[in-house]
């Protein structure tokens, strides 16, 4: 049984078509990319899979079990146990420190542990800016911050927006790496990009085209 | 954690949350100095109307029934036809046709000195008058003085009338306890040269008397044979004008009347009259028992005559009514404009709070909307801005009731020209009125946080 498995999935704002009838079966351990123009409804897709959104047709099954009606209480539960979120605008809270920014995640999961905190900043190369504010970090740190945010839970599922939309080649690099790491320890990657380069991580690339899905590939020379 | 976010978001919105401080404080001063005002004048704002004479008017039943009997002869009299009524015992010239007008001279009641003094069912006694301070009412009795009056003859025969009272008493209850009461206090707009009697053989005259007479503080006069100083002369607007008032002792020594009164004024502090209160005034037998207890239990006018007509033998206790009910009345009415301005200053502080809570949320809700994307359930994500609404609510509760207990003084010096004390019953007042506040100030704003949807992560990246 695949891990998610998309069954006709629409998406409809007033008389908009974000996502038209989009089928997809992801295994465990997957990387995926999703790629397509700006506005084809790759954000849409990842808010219903990140349990964020609900489709207003089709199903989604997440272990077999459609959450596709699932609502407010029930889906938060469902997101903050098993998704991890990575964004483009890295989306940090401006008056708490990296360190605190991860404790938050901790917070809303179950519970904090300053130490196990500490050990995520230190994976992403950031335990020496621990203390420092969001804005107080250039952007790489933050996505790396964002990274270790998105780790503390240790969520099945790593859902990236654009994670390197906002980032120099080097540290495109450094994050990519730490995807990487992620997928090596098992988890479930699914990244939109625009980017050829960063698509190229992936096992199987998708695309969208005005909500539909145009293409469906595995990648034969996906980087290592 | 929690308290870590608070503690950061508030500092983080130090502008948002002094404001909403402000806001909360000058309400909370505005109230806290109603309400102490409200409260401390509305004891005192009875105390001053009670200055338009007493609202309760004790008479003995003997000389009560006389009165009404001769009641049809009364219409239109004055002084003229005084003697009349002296020698058939009605009641004197100084009083209005009706109980319910007498309200507005307050003199003493009761017949002349020449009536047959032989039946005692004529007066009241002063050695009774304690048990006043023993009613259920007891505490809303402000004051009380008692008067006998009688015709005295000065030096060349004239006849005067003279009001024996008690000018201030101090009075041994039967528990033991003191109390002050008398004449000066009921009586507090009258204007006085001089000072009132401090022993029996001193006198005070009226205006109009002493011109007559020729007299002044200090002079000197005779009245049935004994010599009298005069230790002031007062105005009172009124028929007392014409008399002389001196100690009630004094007053029974001359006469040879022994512990007799014939009237006491009280002033109660009461409340409005309703049906029950106008029902029992009439029969208090008509009522139910239930209905009693009601009665009985409340300071209405009418239940408090009828608690003094039980302890003072042979009286009869009948509320002034109408100033009476116009304390009543001016009381409510002052408590309804307070009450109303509390309201509207509260309402006015929750609308700015909303203004300032939803712009706070408006402003952090692509905070809020992560923080849902990261796993916070609503409630949640409420709670940190509650809190912080809370805290800057508390601190701005204590700085505004400092300011309003201050505003409160100032009010009482240059309005009432009293000293007000912060009343303690306003603390949890406020403190229920300011959650009442928070809250319908911050309903809207947090519903809209609530349903703020965490996808707009996502998306609102782009906007
Ligand atoms: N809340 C919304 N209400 C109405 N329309 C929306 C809403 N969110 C997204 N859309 C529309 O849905 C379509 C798909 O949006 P989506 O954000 O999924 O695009 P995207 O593929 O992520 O684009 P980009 O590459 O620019 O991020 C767009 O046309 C967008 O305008
Ligand atoms: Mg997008």
């Amino acid at each position: 049984m695949a891990l998610l498995e998309l069954d006709g999935v629409s998406r409809v704002y007033e008389d908009l078509k974000a996502l038209d009838g989009v089928s997809i079966a992801v295994e465990k351990g997957e990387w995926i990319a999703i790629m397509g123009p700006s506005g084809s409804g790759k954000s849409t897709l990842m808010n219903i899979v990140g349990c964020m959104d609900q489709p207003t047709g089709g199903r989604v099954l997440l272990d077999g079990r459609d959450i596709s009606k699932v609502r407010g209480r029930e889906l938060t539960e469902i997101r903050r146990s098993r998704i991890g979120l990575i964004f483009q605008q890295f989306h940090l809270i401006g008056y708490l420190n990296a360190l605190e920014n991860v404790m938050v995640a901790q917070y809303y999961h179950s519970m904090t542990d300053e130490k196990e905190a500490m050990a995520a900043l230190e994976r992403v190369g950031l335990a020496k800016r621990a203390r420092h504010l969001p804005s107080q970090l250039s952007g790489g740190e933050q996505q790396r911050l964002c990274i270790a945010r998105a780790l503390i839970n240790y969520p099945e599922i790593i859902l990236a927006d654009e994670p390197t939309g906002n980032l120099d080649g080097s540290n495109e690099e450094i994050v990519m790496e730490l995807l990487h790491e992620m997928h090596r320890d098992g988890r479930t990657v699914i990244v939109v990009t625009h980017s050829p380069k960063v698509a190229d991580h992936a096992q199987r690339v998708i695309v969208l085209e005005h909500g539909r899905l145009v293409d469906d590939r595995r990648n034969t020379e996906r980087r290592e | 954690m929690l308290f870590r976010m608070v503690k950061k978001s508030i500092l983080n919105q130090k502008e948002r949350m002094l404001i909403i401080a402000l806001t909360v404080a000058l309400g909370v001063s505005l109230i806290t100095a109603l309400l102490d005002v409200m409260l401390d004048i509305g004891d005192r704002m009875n105390r001053e109307l009670k200055v338009y004479g007493a609202n309760i008017l004790v008479t003995p039943r003997g000389a009560t029934l006389l009165k009404s009997w001769y009641r049809i002869g009364d219409e239109g009299e004055d002084g003229g036809n005084e003697e009349i009524f002296a020698a058939s015992d009605a009641k004197g010239p100084q009083e209005p046709a009706s109980t319910d007008e007498r309200s507005a001279s307050g003199g003493p009641a009761g017949g002349d000195g020449s009536k047959d003094r032989a039946d005692p069912g004529m007066y009241l006694k002063e050695s009774e008058l304690g048990r006043i301070k023993t009613i259920f009412w007891a505490f809303n009795i402000v004051d009380f003085a008692p008067y006998l009056k009688s015709r005295v003859a000065s030096e060349d025969g004239t006849p005067l009338t003279f009001v024996g009272t008690w000018f201030r008493h101090r009075l041994v209850l039967p528990t033991m306890e003191e109390v002050d009461t008398g004449m000066v206090s009921l009586k507090s707009w009258w204007q006085l040269e001089g000072a009132w009697p401090e022993a029996g053989d001193q006198v005070a005259l009226g205006r109009a008397l002493a011109g007559r007479l020729g007299l002044a503080p200090g002079s000197a006069l005779t009245l049935d044979g004994r010599r009298f100083a005069v230790s002031g002369v007062f105005e009172a607007g009124g028929p007392e004008d014409g008399w002389i008032y001196g100690e009630l002792d004094a007053l029974q020594e001359l006469k040879g009347l022994e512990d007799a009164l014939d009237s006491v004024e009280i002033s109660a502090l009461t409340t409005p009259d309703n049906e029950l209160s106008r029902r029992a005034a009439e029969d208090p037998s008509s009522l139910s028992v239930k209905e009693m207890e009601t009665w009985y239990c409340t300071a209405y006018a009418s239940s408090i005559c009828y608690q003094l007509e039980e302890v003072l033998s042979g009286a009869m206790a009948r509320p002034v009514r109408q100033v009476a009910a116009a304390e009543g009345a001016i009381l409510e009415k002052t408590k309804l404009l307070m009450v109303l301005v509390t309201v509207l200053t509260a309402a006015s502080s929750a609308l700015g709070i909303s203004n300032l809570v939803t712009a706070g949320v408006i402003e952090r809700s692509a905070e809020i909307a992560l923080m849902k994307a990261i796993g916070a359930h609503g409630r949640q994500v409420a709670i940190p801005v509650i809190a912080s609404i809370l805290v800057s609510a508390l601190a701005g509760t204590a700085v505004g009731y400092g300011l309003g207990v201050w505003f409160a003084s100032v009010i009482g010096k240059t309005v009432f020209n009293a000293v007000i004390e912060p009343q303690l019953a306003v603390i949890p007042a406020v403190l229920a009125l300011v959650a009442l506040i928070c809250l319908t100030g911050s309903i809207g704003a947090i519903r809209m946080l609530l349903s703020l949807q965490p996808a707009q992560v996502l998306h609102g990246g782009r906007q």
